[in-house]
């Protein structure tokens, strides 16, 4: 049983790929550059940004992460479709 | 400043069973020759990052080759 | 402690239905330099190197997990829908009569994957530059599985892991700067 998912989505999931990527690179930059002020004030604002799209996200189509680091809804959702290798 | 390509030329021999190819290339990314990275070098906007697979414009490896004339080698 | 993030780091299209490029992805999953490989050889040796530098190998080791479900989902797409006869026809015959669709832990040649394809040496200088030579061959295989590909949206994904694999090649000779200790000494580059 397939469901059809809305265009916004895949919008919505590109946004959070992309803001969530510049968090991926700045972690390591940061790794081997732990004094680059400028950095980890780019980093904690990017990741008030991924907080902010993933709130939206999720209120729309469930919870991102797993053991509590997302909120369920009821019936618990975790586990519905799509999975990332399956949208 | 680097170029991200190498090129050389194979020896041919007169006994080779195939036509030779006669350039042969190879990839020298950008990390060979950054050292250290420096702070505060110029970032692409979080979409082109993603789709070009890193923060910096420096770091970036176009592949395949985009001065290569057809399909010579690789 | 590990959590998982229900989306795909990077989002991973596949425009054609060929079975055969399966066969070739198959090496970055469970091949000598692939991303489970890359994953498990860099959060292993965290456990014995300087402390200022494990911070890199269990983000890098972490993202290689994200690599290796890219993988895992560009092989997932391309053989989903496909018959016995066509993963016959693609090379994946002898895949299919062990393993059906299921993915597993093995090179383009079938060779399962094994810990041999790793190393720790304990010793930080042999470790990173194993960890360096790791992402050199892993980019280098993009490259040949790039060049066997004409599918231009699984390129697109296969070119981006190209790239990350020279962005860690990056962090790693500088985990190297880092453990010489000649960073605070004067230097011009």
């Amino acid at each position: 049983m397939s469901k059809t998912l809305p265009p916004e989505y895949y919008q919505l999931l590109e946004d959070i790929q992309a803001v969530d990527f510049v968090l991926v690179e700045l972690t390591l930059y940061l790794d081997t550059h732990p004094n680059d002020y400028d950095a980890i004030e780019q980093f904690n604002y990017c990741a008030k940004e991924s907080r902010t799209l993933k709130n939206h996200f999720e209120k729309q189509f469930g919870p991102l992460m797993q053991y509590g680091r997302s909120y369920s809804n009821y019936p618990w959702d975790w586990g519905q479709t799509p999975w990332p290798w399956q949208v | 400043m680097f170029t991200q390509y190498k090129y050389w030329k194979p020896y041919i021999s007169p006994y080779d069973p195939c036509p030779p190819i006669r350039v042969k290339s190879y990839s020298t990314p950008p990390n060979l020759y950054l050292h250290f990275q420096p702070p505060g070098l110029p970032q692409f906007k979080p979409k082109e990052a993603l789709y070009h697979g890193t923060l910096w414009p420096v770091l970036f490896s176009p592949y395949p080759d985009p001065h290569k004339r057809g399909d010579l080698d690789e | 402690m590990w959590y998982y993030e229900k989306k795909l780091q990077y989002p991973v299209k596949v425009r054609e239905c060929n079975p055969m490029l399966a066969k070739f992805l198959i090496e970055q999953y469970g091949g000598a330099d692939g991303e489970l490989a890359a994953a498990l050889r860099y959060l292993n040796q965290r456990y014995s190197i300087p402390d200022k530098v494990i911070g890199l190998l269990t983000d890098i080791g972490t993202e290689e997990f994200a690599h290796l479900e890219m993988i895992a989902t560009m092989v997932y797409k391309l053989t989903k829908d496909a018959t016995p006869d066509q993963l016959k026809e693609a090379g994946l015959g002898a895949h299919y009569a062990n393993h059906d669709r299921a993915l597993f832990y093995e090179n383009a040649a079938g060779d399962p994957w094994t810990a041999t394809y790793i190393q720790a040496k304990g010793d930080p200088i042999a470790d990173l530059y194993e960890d360096i030579a790791a992402e050199e061959k892993a980019r280098a295989t993009y490259q040949w599985i790039i060049n066997l590909s004409d599918d231009p949206e699984l390129n697109d994904s296969l070119k981006f892991l190209r790239e990350r694999e020279v962005v860690h090649s990056q962090r790693f000779r500088e985990a190297v700067e880092i453990i010489k200790e000649e960073r605070d000494k004067k230097h011009f580059f």
